[in-house]
C-alpha cells in the first residue's frame, strides 16, 4: 500500500458561519462556504476538475453542490458515513486527486439541521425498528460516560466536573473563532447546573444543533505553490469502521474505540508519526459531547489509556497547553452540521498551519491532526496536516 | 370421551335460586379417566405499579373506594402481561412437551389478527401447536380453560396453556375506573403430575346486558347498577354454583375455597353467603383492595391464589361470570405443593410501586393527549417484513452462540464477530437468563410517555451476550451499573401502524422496594 503524504495539497478553503441559519437554506450556506474556498485557493468554478459532496441527510447527488454552484460537465459525487462525512469528501477528494486522474478538485459539506424541527440529533441509523427505538446521540455516548465514571470510581459529581472542564475549555476557545455557533464562555458550575439531556450528560456536555457548510479546494502537491506561497499538504488519512453496534459487542469496554485507534494508526503510519502526543503540535477532534473527547485523547494517543482526565486537570489541551485541542471551540462552541464537520477541522488545522487563526493561533504549528467519529459511534476518520512538503 | 351432558328443567332451577324463571344450565359429569385433567402448573402477573383509589378520588373531587388497584405501565397491555403470566406458570416447564396455547381477554390489542400465536412466540413453543384467542366476555377466561380441559380430556392435545389477561378502561371518573385492575393469570392444563383435579363443571348462558363495550368504545359501559347486580352477576352466580354443588352432592362445609369473579368488593361475598359458604374462612380474598377486579383474568387469578395456599385434599370452587357464568369444582392433589417456582399471585401482590399521581396512570392509558414528538427524535418506523424475518431475535429474544468460537451474540449474527465464522451456529435464547446493567443512560430528548427513557445495555448469563434495550418498571435514581436485572416482553411503539413488541430489561422484581414512581 502506498502512503497519501504529499500527494495532495490543500490551497483553499471556505466556512459558512456556523449557527441556527434561520437566513440561509441549503444552498446559501455552499455558496458561502465554496465562493470563500475559490476565493482563498484563487481559481474559477471553471477550474473545477471534479467534486465531491458530504450531507448525511440535507441533500441527495451530486445535483446538491452542481444546482447552488452550476457546476457543469464535471463528475460530482455525494458521500455520507455518518460524522464523518465532511472527511469522507475531503478523503476522496484527495483520492481523486491522488489517483493522477485530476489537477484541481472541490470538496464541499454541509448540513441543513434546523429546518427540521428537529432540537436534538437523533441517531440517523435506520438499521432496525425495534433494537434502536428510543436511541438518541446523546444517549448512545452518555453510555460511555457511565462506564467511564464506573471504571473509574468516580461519583457523578467527580466525573461530570471532570466533563466539565472539556467544555469550559471549547466555549473559551469559541470566544475567539467568529464563525463559530458560540461566542460565549461557561463556568464548570454553568455546566454541572445545566439542565440534563442524557444522564450523565447535560446541555452544556452536548454540542449544539447548527447549519452550516465548509469547502476545501484540492490540487497535486507539486501544483501547490503556483497556488499560493502557503499551502498545506496532507499527510496522512485513515478511515476505521468497528462492527456492530458498540452496544451489542461482545466483550466491550465501553471507553474506547477500536475505530478511532485504528484511524489513528492508519494516518500516524502514512504520516511516519511515532509519538503523536511530541509530534502533532494542535488538533481539532469530535467533542460531539464531552466525554468524547476524553476518550479521544486515549484512542488518539495523546494520553495513556484510562489517563486522559489527568492531562485534563493539567491543563495539556487548552490553548496555552503542550497539545492544544479544539482550539476554534470544537464541535461544542462551533456547532456540529453533520457532512460540513469534518471539513470544518480540518479548515481550523489548515488556518492554523498557515498562522492565520488569529488570536487563537498556536505557536510554531508544522504539523496538525482533525479527526471525526460517526454514530453509536463506530466510523472514524483522522487526517493529518503539514505546512512544509516533505 | 366428550363430557357428559344434560339439561336441567327450568323450574327447578327456578325454585332452586328462587329468583329467575328463565334459565337454562349445561352441566358435566366428567367421567373418572376425565376427572384425572387437571392443572399441572400456575402462574400470575400483576404490573408492578399500584395507583391508591384515593388518588383517582382526588383527582375527580370523588369518594375513594379504598385501597389500590393494579396499574400496567405504559408499554403494557394483556398481550405483555399475559406473556408474563405464562412465563410465571412455564418455570421449570419443559416448553416442547406444550400442545396448546389458548389466550382470553376482552381487551385484546387487534380486532383482527390473533394474539396467541404472538404470546406463543414470545414463550419461544413449538409451532405445531394449537392456538386459540377466546374474546369479549368476561367470562372468555374460564370458556378457554374449559375448551383447554376439554382439548386435553379428547386427547387432541397433551398439555394446554391457558392464559388470561386484561386491562380495561373505566370511563374516567367512574366507579369503575377505581374498581378495576389489570392483572393476568395462567394455567397449564394437562393430566400428568396434576397439583389440582377438575371434578365437574356447571355452565350457564343468559343473554344481559349489563356491562358491554361496543367494537367502536373506549370505555366499558353499564346499566343500573342494582340491576347488573341482582339480575346479572348474583342470580347467575347463585343459580350456577347452586346447580354445580346440588348435582355434585357437595355442601358448603365440603368446599375449602372459593375463588368468586367478583364485579366490587361485597359482590362475591354476597354470593358465597347466599351459598352457605363463610365469606371469611371459605372465600378466597377477590384482590379487589389490592389489585381490582381484573375482567377475564379474575376467575383464573383467584384460583391461582387458591391453589397457592391449599392442602392436598381441599376442595376448591371457582366461578367466572360474564353472559352467563362458568362455576368449575376442583380437588388438590398431593402435588399441589410441587416445587413451585414463579411468583404467582402473592409473590407479585408483595412486589410493588406506588404510582405517584392519577395523571401518571391516565398518561399511561392514553387518556390525556400529549404533545407529538418530532418524528426524527425517535425510531418509530417499522415495517412488518423486518420484524418477520426477526422474528427469532425480536419475539423469541434469540441469540447466536458460534458453534465455532462459542461466542454469543445478540441479535441473531450470520458472520461470528469474533472468528467471521459463516452461517455456523446455536440459537440460544436469553429471554429467561439472569442479566445485570453493563451501562445505561437516562435520556430526556427521547420523548416517551414516562420520560426519562432509560437505556443501555445489559449483559446477559447467558455466554455475556450483551443486549441494547430500553429499562422498564424501574426507578432512574435507582439505577447503577451492575444492578440484576430480568427481561421482560413489553410493546415498544406504533411504527408501521403495528404494535411492536420487543424486549426491555426490568430491575430483578424481588428486589424492588415499595417507593414512589
Amino acid at each position: 500500500m502506498e502512503s497519501l503524504k504529499d500527494k495532495v495539497a490543500i490551497v483553499g478553503m471556505g466556512i459558512s458561519k456556523f449557527g441556527e441559519r434561520w437566513d440561509a437554506s441549503s444552498e446559501d450556506l455552499i455558496i458561502e462556504a465554496a465562493y470563500e474556498a475559490y476565493e482563498d485557493a484563487g481559481v474559477e468554478p471553471g477550474d473545477i476538475q471534479a467534486a465531491w459532496v458530504g450531507t448525511l441527510r440535507s441533500g441527495e447527488a451530486g445535483v446538491t453542490i452542481a444546482d447552488p454552484l452550476k457546476l457543469k460537465d464535471i463528475p460530482i459525487t455525494r458521500v455520507e458515513n455518518w460524522c464523518v462525512t465532511g472527511h469522507e469528501a475531503l478523503r476522496n477528494a484527495a483520492l481523486g486527486i491522488a489517483s493522477g486522474l485530476y489537477d484541481v478538485v472541490l470538496a464541499v459539506g454541509f448540513e441543513k439541521l434546523k429546518d427540521t424541527g428537529m432540537p436534538g440529533l437523533g441517531t440517523g441509523r435506520g438499521a432496525n425498528p425495534v433494537y434502536q427505538a428510543g436511541a438518541t446521540a446523546p444517549g448512545y455516548f452518555a453510555n460511555i460516560a457511565t462506564r467511564y465514571f464506573h471504571d473509574h470510581g468516580w461519583d457523578e459529581e467527580q466525573g461530570k466536573t471532570m466533563l466539565a472542564k472539556v467544555s469550559v475549555k471549547n466555549h473559551h476557545n469559541g470566544t475567539m473563532s467568529p464563525k463559530a455557533h458560540f461566542q460565549r464562555e461557561v463556568t464548570v458550575e454553568e455546566v454541572l447546573k445545566a439542565p440534563i439531556i442524557s444522564w450523565p450528560l447535560g446541555l452544556l456536555d452536548c454540542c449544539p444543533t447548527t447549519d452550516g457548510a465548509a469547502a476545501a479546494i484540492l490540487c497535486r502537491a507539486d501544483l501547490a505553490k503556483s497556488f499560493r506561497s502557503d499551502p498545506v499538504y496532507i499527510k496522512g488519512i485513515g478511515l476505521s469502521v468497528d462492527p456492530m453496534l458498540p452496544t451489542l459487542r461482545p466483550g466491550f469496554d465501553y471507553v474506547g474505540f477500536e475505530a478511532n485507534r485504528n484511524a489513528a494508526r492508519q494516518a500516524y503510519e502514512q504520516a511516519g508519526v511515532v509519538d503523536p502526543r511530541e509530534e502533532i503540535d494542535v488538533a481539532t477532534v469530535h467533542d460531539c459531547f464531552t466525554i468524547t473527547e476524553l476518550v479521544i485523547y486515549e484512542d488518539l494517543g495523546f494520553s495513556p489509556a484510562g489517563r486522559g482526565w489527568e492531562d485534563i486537570e493539567a491543563g495539556t489541551f487548552t490553548l496555552e497547553g503542550d497539545l492544544p485541542v479544539n482550539t476554534d471551540g470544537g464541535l461544542k462552541a462551533f456547532g456540529h452540521p453533520v457532512g460540513a464537520t469534518g471539513l470544518r477541522t480540518a479548515y481550523e488545522i489548515y488556518k492554523q498551519l498557515q498562522g492565520k487563526a488569529g488570536p487563537r493561533q498556536v505557536k510554531n504549528v508544522e504539523l496538525g491532526l482533525c479527526h471525526t467519529l460517526g454514530g453509536t459511534p463506530q466510523v472514524a476518520c483522522v487526517a493529518i496536516l503539514g505546512n512544509s512538503k516533505g | 370421551m366428550g363430557p357428559q351432558v344434560c339439561l336441567d328443567s327450568v323450574s327447578r332451577l327456578a325454585r332452586l335460586v328462587g329468583v329467575m324463571a328463565t334459565v337454562a344450565t349445561r352441566t358435566s359429569k366428567r367421567t373418572k379417566e376425565a376427572q384425572t385433567t387437571g392443572i399441572v402448573a400456575a402462574g400470575a402477573y400483576i404490573p408492578l405499579f399500584r395507583l391508591p383509589r384515593s388518588a383517582i378520588a382526588q383527582a375527580w373531587g370523588a369518594r375513594s373506594l379504598g385501597g389500590e388497584r393494579s396499574v400496567a405501565n405504559y408499554d403494557e397491555d394483556s398481550v405483555t402481561m399475559a406473556v408474563e403470566a405464562a412465563r410465571d406458570c412455564l418455570n421449570g416447564v419443559d416448553r416442547s412437551t406444550i400442545g396448546g396455547l389458548y389466550f382470553a381477554s376482552t381487551t385484546a390489542p387487534y380486532h383482527e389478527k390473533g394474539c396467541a400465536t404472538l404470546i406463543a412466540a414470545a414463550l419461544d413453543l413449538p409451532s405445531d401447536i394449537l392456538t386459540a384467542d377466546f374474546a369479549h366476555s368476561l367470562r372468555s377466561g374460564t370458556n378457554a380453560l374449559l375448551a383447554a380441559m376439554a382439548a386435553v380430556d379428547s386427547g387432541q392435545a397433551k398439555q394446554i396453556l391457558v392464559v388470561a389477561a386484561d386491562s380495561r378502561l373505566g370511563y374516567p371518573k367512574s366507579t369503575n375506573e377505581q374498581l378495576f385492575g389489570d392483572a393476568a393469570a395462567a394455567v397449564l392444563i394437562g393430566k400428568d403430575k396434576v397439583r389440582a383435579t377438575i371434578d365437574a363443571f356447571v355452565t350457564h348462558a343468559d343473554e344481559i346486558h349489563d356491562v358491554w363495550r361496543r367494537d367502536t368504545d373506549s370505555f366499558v359501559r353499564s346499566w343500573e347498577d342494582r340491576w347488573v347486580i341482582e339480575q346479572g352477576y348474583t342470580a347467575n352466580m347463585r343459580e350456577t354454583i347452586g346447580t354445580l354443588m346440588r348435582r355434585e352432592g357437595v355442601e358448603a362445609k365440603d368446599i375449602a375455597r372459593a375463588a368468586l369473579y367478583s364485579p366490587n368488593p361485597r359482590g362475591g361475598q354476597a354470593v358465597a353467603r347466599a351459598l352457605g359458604l363463610d365469606p371469611n374462612t371459605q372465600l378466597q380474598d377477590s384482590l379487589i383492595g389490592s389489585v381490582g377486579s381484573c375482567g377475564a383474568a379474575q376467575a383464573l387469578l383467584l384460583l391461582v391464589a387458591a391453589l397457592e395456599e391449599a392442602k392436598a385434599g381441599d376442595r376448591l370452587l371457582v366461578a367466572s361470570y360474564g353472559d352467563g357464568a362458568d362455576a368449575l369444582l376442583l380437588s388438590a392433589t398431593t402435588q399441589v405443593r410441587r416445587g413451585r417456582k414463579g411468583r404467582g399471585v402473592n409473590g407479585h401482590l408483595a412486589s410493588k410501586r406506588t404510582l405517584s399521581t392519577y395523571e401518571k396512570y391516565a398518561t399511561f392509558r392514553g387518556l390525556i393527549p400529549l404533545q407529538p414528538e418530532p418524528r426524527l427524535r425517535v425510531f418509530e418506523y417499522s415495517g412488518a417484513t423486518i420484524t418477520w424475518r426477526l422474528r427469532n431475535s425480536i419475539l423469541k429474544l434469540h441469540g447466536s452462540r458460534c458453534n465455532k468460537c462459542g461466542t454469543t451474540i445478540f441479535p441473531i449474527q450470520r458472520i461470528c464477530y469474533h472468528c467471521r465464522a459463516k452461517d455456523d451456529y446455536t440459537e440460544v435464547s436469553l429471554a429467561d437468563q439472569p442479566a445485570k446493567v453493563f451501562t445505561f443512560s437516562l435520556d430526556n430528548l427521547a420523548g416517551g410517555l414516562d420520560p426519562p427513557v432509560v437505556k443501555g445495555v445489559v449483559e446477559s448469563e447467558e455466554g455475556q451476550a450483551r443486549i441494547d434495550c430500553l429499562m422498564t418498571d424501574c426507578d432512574p435514581d435507582e439505577m447503577r451499573v451492575d444492578l440484576p436485572m430480568e427481561m421482560t416482553f413489553r410493546r415498544m411503539h406504533e411504527g408501521a401502524d403495528m404494535h411492536n413488541y420487543y424486549w426491555k430489561a426490568r430491575p430483578v422484581r424481588s428486589a424492588n422496594g415499595a417507593s414512589s414512581g
